[in-house]
């Protein structure tokens, strides 16, 4: 099992991924409180990123809709939590199929009737806007007024109830990035993954040597949506609150594939390093506008589209394809 | 009574609809010649309606009247940004696009918070509160004259593409790209009078809706989203579509706003969405591409 997971591996590459984990695996102990927020950030964004990628990058379907099923697993385990005290872990079996399940509709809405590229991108944002208004009415979860979890009590960590020190989040979200990593390489390596891979390049081509390029979308979408809804779970128990404005908004939906698209679109490595390059540059602006004693709201926003549009006229296909030239190491396909 | 109630509704809403419509307009024009989507359509839309804003407070100029001006900025800002910017990515995939209008959408947001702060704000006209009588019907005066302009607007569109030869160009373009480079249209340059011309009819929608509706930076996003239901409604890069498509929508959300709460409106314009992809993706008058 482990020797095929790192076959076909370089050894220098996988040389440079342990050191990485060490690196990631020490952080918490030399950051302070508000670096290990940013580090959380990181995670997270790479996480989702990396469950986005699997849509877009692999199988060639643009959602702009992910903070649909990221919001349906933050609500579906909070409100587990709150009215019946069921556990994030349990929680997390309701939540994932749920949004495996609205991944399914959205899917099945789709690629049944052959609705792609641009009409799906804006199916993919109405869902999730149908799905926001409606939780805006929606009383049982506490509609606009927001649903709140029991704060935590930082005395001890309850790994079973994810109430804790936000360290035991970085480290949770640490573990399941590393786990979306590996589970995407063996994706891309197998026949799935390659059917993806064909239906990206060219779906008309993909579906004349046979490929049930229908089921094979559906089964993307409904992975893609089942591992965001585990970072809509997270989402709830680091935050404690949940707003339908907030959780399912269109810019939540576009923060999620901001990484894949920065780093390299269609790359393992591409939600991560965009997801650090990201965080890096928002802090970046954040930290130099204190210093330069700007406090107007939306400039550090407005720099961060400015960086935004230089990187995609200067680096179209992503950061990670840029550097991997850089560096001498040809890119894998 | 409630007939009438209905009544007065829907037609308040057709008339906000043909406003929708003309908004709309713009983008299907765009996506019709250039085949980019334009992301940042609402958030072009809401500079417009800040420009109108300023020029009220600081001049009381009725939007209606600045109207023609702003139009004429905003095609200017579509124009520098089709011939400066779009026009590197035409040849580059969907999503390159897509990215670069999403950075361009954030720079207009952020750059009009930071000049007007994050309040809504509104104009407050002479004829705000006017209204027509016809018999049962209570017509809104303000809505009246803004679907009015709107209708003049966008004939004046249909006539341009239909009659003047540059329209006929354009039209050409749209058609096809290569044939058109073949006969020796200055093909970049035409895009760049389509996306200025797009733009031009967004600012224009702008002016007349900030006579209905109180603007926010941050609006702009749901403004988008909403000309992309319309024309995707009425069938994408057909011009009479993107009319019919707004008064449905317009109508729509006037009907559900009064039969369920306002808040839940933008619900039934969604759920027309997806009827329309499923029965008649290509939208109600658009036509099949194979």
């Amino acid at each position: 099992m482990i020797t095929s997971l790192v076959e076909g591996v370089r050894p220098r590459t996988l040389i440079g991924l342990l050191v990485l984990l060490m690196l990631l695996l020490g952080a918490p102990f030399v950051a302070g409180d508000y670096l290990l927020t940013v580090l959380i950030l990181f995670l997270y964004f790479a996480y989702v990123g990396q469950a986005w990628n699997i849509m877009m990058g692999f199988a060639g379907q643009l959602s702009l809709g992910h903070a649909l099923y990221v919001g349906l697993g933050a609500y579906t385990a909070a409100a587990l939590f709150v009215h019946f005290g069921v556990g994030p872990w349990l929680g997390l079996l309701v939540a994932v199929p749920i949004a495996a399940a609205a991944g399914a509709f959205v899917g099945f809405l789709a690629f049944r009737f052959r609705i792609a590229g641009v009409y799906f991108a804006i199916l993919t944002i109405a869902v999730a806007e149908f799905a926001r208004i409606g939780f805006e009415h929606l009383t049982w979860t506490g509609a606009t007024a927001g649903l709140f979890l029991p704060v935590a009590q930082y005395a001890h960590n309850d790994l079973w109830n994810l109430r804790g020190h936000p360290v035991m989040f970085y480290y949770v979200l640490l573990g399941a990035t590393a786990l979306a990593f590996i589970a995407c390489r063996a994706m891309l390596q197998s026949r799935v993954g390659y059917f993806w891979l064909a239906i990206r390049e060219d779906e008309q081509a993909a579906r004349a040597v046979g490929i049930d390029t229908f089921r094979y979308k559906m089964i993307a979408v409904m992975i893609s949506a089942g591992m965001a809804a585990f970072a809509g779970v997270i989402y709830a128990f680091y935050y404690n609150n949940l707003f339908p404005e907030q959780v399912f908004n269109i810019s939540q939906s576009i923060l999620i594939v901001l990484a894949p698209f920065v780093g390299g679109l269609g790359t393992l490595f591409g939600p991560i390093l965009g997801a650090f390059v990201i965080e890096m540059v928002a802090e970046g602006m954040r930290v130099l506008l204190q210093w330069l004693g700007i406090d107007l709201p939306g400039t550090n926003q407005l720099f961060f589209g400015v960086v935004l549009l230089l990187v995609v006229i200067a680096l179209p296909e992503g950061v990670w394809p840029w550097l991997c030239r850089r560096i001498g190491m040809e890119q894998k396909q | 009574m409630p007939a009438e109630l209905y009544l007065n509704v829907a037609i308040g809403g057709v008339l906000t609809g043909l406003v929708y419509g003309l908004m709309a307009l713009g983008l299907s024009v765009i996506f019709g010649v250039v085949r980019v989507v334009n992301f940042a359509h609402g958030e072009m839309m809401t500079v417009a309606m800040y420009i109108a804003l300023t020029l009220f407070s600081a001049f009381h100029l009725d939007p209606l009247v600045m109207l023609v001006p702003i139009a004429v900025v905003l095609f200017a800002l579509g124009y520098a940004l089709q011939a400066g910017l779009i026009n590197m990515f035409i040849a580059r995939p969907e999503h390159s696009q897509f990215l670069l209008l999403i950075a361009i959408a954030i720079i207009i947001v952020n750059v009009l918070l930071i000049l007007f702060g994050p309040d809504s704000q509104n104009v407050q006209t002479a004829y705000a509160y006017e209204s027509f009588q016809y018999g049962p019907l209570i017509v809104d005066a303000t809505k009246l004259y803004a679907a009015s302009t709107a209708i003049v607007v966008a004939a004046a569109l249909f006539g341009f593409f239909r009659y003047t030869q540059l329209g006929t160009a354009i039209r050409a373009c749209a058609d096809n790209q290569t044939g058109a480079i073949v006969v020796g249209l200055n093909v970049k340059q035409l895009y760049a009078l389509t996306f200025g011309i797009g733009s031009a009819c967004v600012g224009a929608a702008g002016c007349m809706l900030l006579l209905i509706f109180d603007v926010t930076p941050s609006i702009g996003p749901a403004y988008t989203l909403l000309a992309f239901v319309i024309v995707i409604t009425g069938g994408l890069g057909s011009m009479p579509g993107a009319i019919v498509g707004g008064v449905l929508i317009g109508v729509t959300e006037a009907v559900a706003g009064l039969l369920f709460t306002p808040s839940a409106k933008s619900m039934f314009v969604f759920a027309i969405l997806v009827l329309v992809l499923l029965v008649r993706p290509q939208g109600i008058m658009g036509q099949r591409t194979a």
